[in-house]
């Protein structure tokens, strides 16, 4: 039972962090169609910055957080003006390798600011544990999960009610409606990039304090974003958030109940994957698309 | 096309390069080929070769993306499919490698056409991350072998072909220059003329639109496996001949990394055309090198740059995709026809 429990939480805490990151992903793809491969690396981006922002600058750490996610939300609008707009109405291919691309250099730019060794993870985060019906549990696992919570709701909130976020899916409805109705397309999307670096700079530092440190195997959780999306489905943001959590639980499970030496927590979920494709194409909660020739 | 062009006979018509100048150009590739490894050191015998296994990867790669238009980022599996298999025929079953090779490459292309199965359903994005999955699915095959009964690297005899020993008098590189150029040019001319034939014209029509496609009869099911197995075959007969080249192979080679190096390859060479991607495979392949040699000139006078050299080597694989698809989408071989262009029209160049 402590097992089971213990298993449970790091893998729902794993899911509310995939779900985060997950959400900035269907967020960019659903306004703007573009397939983010760099999303591993805005993580890596996020977790570094927070590391140089609060250890080497000596700032305080909320405003170190903060320094650290408004500059992420930055390099997330540079990309976008930078690199995707250029490619506007390019197929899909296109699209795919520029991030795929964009991946490359930014890997090869962190690598050449911060080295490939890890650094330490930030210390602001508690890492004692906690005793929860007998079995033990991270602090900082319990911190993921209500950062997640919080963060969630609030997105949530900002797509029904704020005029921005009303905007973002309207343009993720029908761009041209959305345009003719004088919502500007170009502000959407620098707005969709910025919150998907956010939360995935937030998903970062968190990650940082679980795997106990600041290095590239942050961005190796940029991959497992996929089963996440398209278990929920691309474009549904509810699908983000239940397929995160299912990716989270199965992978936890799937490594701490089967032996260990087979590895299954890291290919549990690409199984899924190709499972899930085969049987709902669409996911959980995607839309089917009817195509015409 | 070219204007001023007039064929008189179908023979004319039908052939693969209908004018004076390609054909000298051709000769003048061929033969340049053909004297290359007389004249070359080890060290561009070792680069030209990774350049003919990359080229033949490639052509692999663009039959099923830039010609079928099902984007695969499973590549690098396939290869390692096919470097495996190669390894355990030649370890395990004694085979010789005139028999491994090819046994290898078909054994890839039926696990290409099964991790093509999903392709009958999905497509485009959906479609890029199942091969994603089976990327991820056949490395942990490999990784955790010994529960399958495969070892995570192999190490191959020596290669001999037909009682030959290729290593004799360390000249392996010599060697396997002959072998890599025989498949290589198998593969171009398959490839080349694959696409005048019933089936490389059903792949293009996927590729178009593939709704319209079965409106006129292609059985898009049958097609896109049949594109995920030729594809998969010509991936493993490059991870097989890397496996009998190298002589010991392991996993790390054939990560996602290597699948988005091939995409590279065919994006920076040119989708939907054979000479682009060895273009591409040449440009993959000698960047690094050529990044390498200017650092080492360089780093006797400014130490600081042996720092940062990997990084720039990998920085410059990442800037040289985002640059080429911002400035020109269409590759290597659209510069290299505006070259042609430009002498050709000169100096009316309208």
């Amino acid at each position: 039972m402590e097992k089971f429990i213990q298993l449970s939480m790091s893998g729902v805490s794993n899911g509310a962090i995939l779900a985060l990151v997950a959400l900035g992903f269907v967020l960019i793809f659903k306004s703007s169609d573009v397939i983010n491969f760099a999303q591993g690396e805005l993580l890596m981006i996020g977790s570094y910055l927070t590391y140089t922002a609060i250890e080497q600058f000596g700032l305080f750490w909320p405003l170190g957080v903060v320094v650290a996610v408004a500059l992420s939300a930055v390099a997330g609008v540079l990309i976008e003006q930078l690199v995707l707009r250029p490619l506007i109405g390019e197929p899909v291919i296109s699209v795919i390798m520029i991030t795929i691309g964009l991946s490359s250099l930014l890997r090869a730019i962190i690598g050449a600011i911060w080295g490939v060794s890890p650094l330490p993870s930030p210390k602001f985060i508690p890492t004692d544990t906690i005793n929860i019906l007998g079995a033990s549990v991270g602090a900082n696992r319990l911190w993921a999960i209500g950062l997640s919570i919080v963060l969630l709701t609030a997105l949530t909130i900002f797509f029904r009610r704020s005029n921005d976020g009303i905007a973002m899916r309207a343009v993720a409805d029908d761009q041209q409606a959305a345009l003719s109705m004088g919502i500007s397309i170009k502000h959407v999307w620098a707005v969709s990039w910025a919150i998907a670096a956010v939360t995935a700079a937030i998903g970062g530092i968190l990650l940082a304090s679980i795997f106990g440190g600041v290095g590239a195997s942050i961005g190796r959780v940029g991959l497992l974003v996929f089963p996440v999306v398209i278990l929920g489905g691309l474009d549904s943001i509810p699908g983000a958030i239940v397929g995160g959590l299912i990716i989270g639980l199965l992978q936890s499970y799937a490594g701490g109940y089967l032996p260990p030496e087979l590895g299954m927590g890291e290919v549990a979920p690409f199984i899924i994957l190709i499972f899930i494709l085969l049987v709902r194409p669409y996911g959980l909660f995607g839309q089917k698309i009817i195509e015409r020739v | 096309m070219q204007s001023g062009i007039f064929h008189t006979q179908y023979a004319g018509d039908m052939s693969m390069r209908p004018t004076w100048p390609m054909r000298w150009r051709i000769v003048v590739v061929i033969l340049f080929v053909l004297l290359f490894p007389w004249s070359a050191d080890r060290y561009w015998l070792t680069l030209a070769n990774q350049i003919g296994i990359a080229a033949i990867g490639a052509i692999g790669l663009n039959i099923l993306v830039g010609f079928t238009g099902q984007i695969s980022i499973g590549h690098g599996g396939f290869l390692a499919v096919g470097a495996y298999s190669a390894g355990l025929l030649a370890t395990r079953a004694g085979l010789p490698m005139w028999l491994s090779v090819p046994l290898a490459s078909l054994t890839t292309a039926v696990v290409g056409a099964f991790f093509g199965l999903p392709s009958a359903r999905l497509k485009g994005l959906y479609l890029a991350i199942a091969t994603l999955a089976a990327q991820e699915i056949i490395i942990w095959l490999l990784t955790h072998g010994d529960v399958i009964g495969i070892a995570e690297s192999l190490s191959l005899p020596q290669p001999t072909l037909f009682g030959l020993d290729l290593t004799a008098n360390g000249a392996t590189d010599f060697s396997f220059y002959w072998i890599i150029l025989v498949c290589l040019a198998g593969t171009v001319i398959f490839t080349s003329n694959l696409f005048r034939s019933r089936a490389g014209r059903a792949f293009v029509a996927i590729r178009d639109q593939d709704i319209a496609a079965q409106v006129i009869g292609v059985d898009l099911v049958r097609y896109k496996l049949l594109a995920f197995a030729t594809s998969s075959f010509f991936a493993g007969l490059a991870g097989a001949l890397t496996a009998h080249y190298r002589g010991i192979i392991s996993w790390e080679r054939f990560t996602v990394d290597v699948s988005i190096l091939y995409l590279s390859m065919i994006i920076i060479g040119g989708l939907g055309s054979v000479s682009g991607s060895i273009y591409g495979a040449a440009f993959i392949t000698l960047l690094p090198a050529l990044l390498n040699n200017i650092g080492r000139a360089m780093g006797d006078t400014i130490p600081q740059i042996n720092i940062y050299l990997p990084y720039v080597q990998q920085g410059a694989f990442g800037l040289a995709i985002v640059l080429f698809l911002i400035l020109e989408p269409e590759g290597i071989v659209k510069l290299w026809r505006d070259v042609k262009d430009y002498f050709r029209l000169w100096p009316f160049s309208y």
